[in-house]
């Protein structure tokens, strides 16, 4: 079998397991594969040795009958998670030299299925970003470019590491994280799918925390049934974590039919945006039309809070990070400044964080310290808090109307260049997420589907919003719908 | 409202982030605009809706109180930026 890398989980796990390949080579596959796309900088740390002695265990375990279907499965992980004794760095100085002492429990379940780990891939800064630029390692480029032009693109953010190398084929699939949009920006920019489960779903226990009442995993691969195969391996009750959901995981793969005659899916009025592209209108278009004529019944719907959502984000999610972060001090891990004489206790946790966070991290970081100050408390982060029930409540009200899922854009336009955005606004770049930030304010599950290409070639997708706990059900409308759109098309190698 | 350099100080102070005298005007611009975009949530009616504690209904595990884990001294301090017979050191706090 020749470019092994480009395999997919499912067609991996089948071949792996009628014998006609191993994962020592799916897994030197992917590590040559790694070798030549240094121009992508996704991988930002390799660990080729432990993936070779995974993948040969991960052989061994095929051989002898047990194989769970991630075994021997070579992935990226995203530098996000705490990987035991290998660099986790969040993609921030603050964190240059850690290495954990533990293992996340998501990448524990992955490695005891018998995933293989290439290495740890490039992402924002704390995951605070929509385009990869705010990462310690520099930027992460997308293997999409705009026909023939040079330009590099961001493959979006934060886990544009993970878009980048699964579009890229540099390993079958990767871990993401989403707290506002992070894995389904990036993957609709990329061509790839991504699926950010229910808030419980998945436990954030070794997970670097953003904002803890948003963050969730999930799976980033290159297509629905890899999703449904990887999110299985990924989900499930940890003690851990106190906010993981103690309910059976289904078998996500087995429901992927593609049948969705009569399920309602909903058209909100509220993400027609201004300004947005014509193009992306006329992909989410087609996406109804195609749900439809698989058979769905499509009603038009209203949430009508969409447009608080952004700017409640804006509340919460710095105002849980800078509490996160506040055990950045230079004291248990990570940098610590060189002190001057006379220099005390606070100049140290001034010095480390000035020099250990970047300019979005302190941007956020002092937002979120601001609007939990006292005498502002009530005005910013309680309102928000309380916009954020109504958000919420918009979606039980259009659930309890009988509607299954809910069709919109993934993103308001395609992959943008890297460093056009460097003298916008901050809310500039934060309007990226407009369409993906409702879903995690209200703990739902949301999976971006590439649908199409706009006119310079760049890959679009669309997003499905599901009821809670109903991952699987969502898979599987978003099966037909990948099933209709018949997206392949794959990025030119250029580098 | 609108942030001054003062506020942005102290806001800085607050979050422990050293921010030089030169930086303050630019971070106070900064702040204006995200608070002026967060502004927008004055206009819902919020009346008598609660502030969202947790995302999902779910009532929090419990377990005994007692000791689950522990004698990994050498695994906790295996990271620190100074570590010294046995505890993370520090500049002097107490003179």
């Amino acid at each position: 079998m020749s470019d092994l890398n480009k395999l997919k989980i499912a067609e991996a796990r089948d071949a792996l397991r009628k014998g006609d390949v191993t994962s020592v080579e799916l897994t030197e596959a992917c590590l040559s594969a790694i070798e030549g796309a240094g121009a992508l900088n996704a991988v930002v740390h390799k660990t080729p040795e432990i993936a070779l002695e995974q993948a040969k265990a991960a052989d061994a375990r095929i051989k002898s009958g047990d194989a769970p279907a991630m075994c021997g499965i070579p992935l990226g992980i995203k530098d996000l998670f705490c990987t035991k004794g290998v660099a986790s760095q969040a993609a921030s100085r603050i964190l240059q030299g850690f290495k954990p002492e533990y293992e996340s429990t998501v990448t524990t379940q992955l490695f005891d299925a018998g995933a293989v780990m290439l290495g740890k891939l490039n992402m924002d800064e704390f995951a605070m970003g929509s385009s990869n630029e705010t990462s310690v390692y520099g930027n992460a480029v997308n293997p999409w470019r705009r026909g023939n032009d040079e330009a590099a693109l961001t493959p979006g953010g934060s886990s544009g590491g993970s878009a980048s190398a699964v579009a890229a084929d540099l390993c079958l699939a990767a871990t993401g994280t989403d707290t506002g949009g992070s894995i389904r920006q990036p993957a609709a920019f990329t061509g790839i799918t991504g699926i950010k489960p229910t808030y419980g779903r998945c436990s954030r226990w070794g997970i670097v925390a953003f904002a803890s009442s948003l963050d969730q995993a999930g799976p980033m691969t290159k297509d629905v049934r890899d999703a449904a195969i990887m999110l299985q391996a990924m989900c499930g009750h940890d003690p851990k974590d106190s906010t993981s959901a103690d309910l059976a995981v289904p078998d996500f793969e087995a429901m992927l039919t593609g049948d969705i005659k009569g399920k309602t899916i909903g058209i909100p009025r509220e993400y027609h945006m201004d300004g947005m592209p014509e193009e992306i209108e006329a992909l989410w278009a087609e996406g109804r039309k195609m749900l439809q004529d698989a058979g769905a019944k499509i009603v038009d719907i209203s949430l009508p809070h969409t447009k608080y959502a952004l700017p409640a984000y804006y509340v919460i999610a710095p105002a849980e990070a800078s509490s996160n972060l506040a055990r950045y001090d230079g004291v248990r891990y990570g940098h610590r400044a060189t002190l001057a004489q006379g220099d005390g206790i606070t100049e140290m946790y001034e010095k480390t964080r000035a020099e250990g966070f970047g300019a979005e991290v302190q941007r956020r970081v002092m937002v979120g310290t601001y609007v939990l100050s006292a005498g502002f408390y009530d005005a910013y982060y309680n309102r928000a808090r309380k916009v954020r029930t109504l958000i919420k409540k918009d979606f039980e009200d259009v659930f309890a109307q009988g509607v299954d899922a809910i069709l919109t854009p993934a993103t308001p336009s395609a992959a943008f260049g890297l460093g056009e955005m460097k003298d916008a606004d901050p809310v500039q770049m934060y309007l990226n997420d407009v369409f993906t930030v409702t879903v995690n304010l209200a703990g739902l599950p949301g999976i971006s589907v590439p649908a199409g290409l706009d006119r310079q070639g760049l890959p679009l997708g669309l997003q499905l919003i599901g009821r809670p706990w109903e991952e699987g059900d969502l898979l599987n409308t978003a099966y037909a719908l990948e099933q209709a759109a018949g997206f392949v098309a794959k990025p030119a190698k250029w580098w | 409202m609108s942030i001054d350099q003062g506020t942005a100080a102290k806001v800085a102070k607050l979050a422990r982030i050293q921010v030089a005298e030169d930086d303050l005007p630019a971070l106070a611009g900064e702040f204006n605009n995200i608070l002026g975009f967060i502004e927008q949530l004055n206009e819902v009616d919020v009346d008598g809706v609660e502030p969202m504690v947790s995302v999902t209904p779910m009532r929090l595990k419990r377990r005994k109180d007692g000791v689950t884990d522990g004698n990994q001294q050498e695994k906790v301090l295996s990271n620190a930026p100074d570590a010294r017979e046995g505890f993370f050191a520090v500049p002097k706090v107490v003179e």
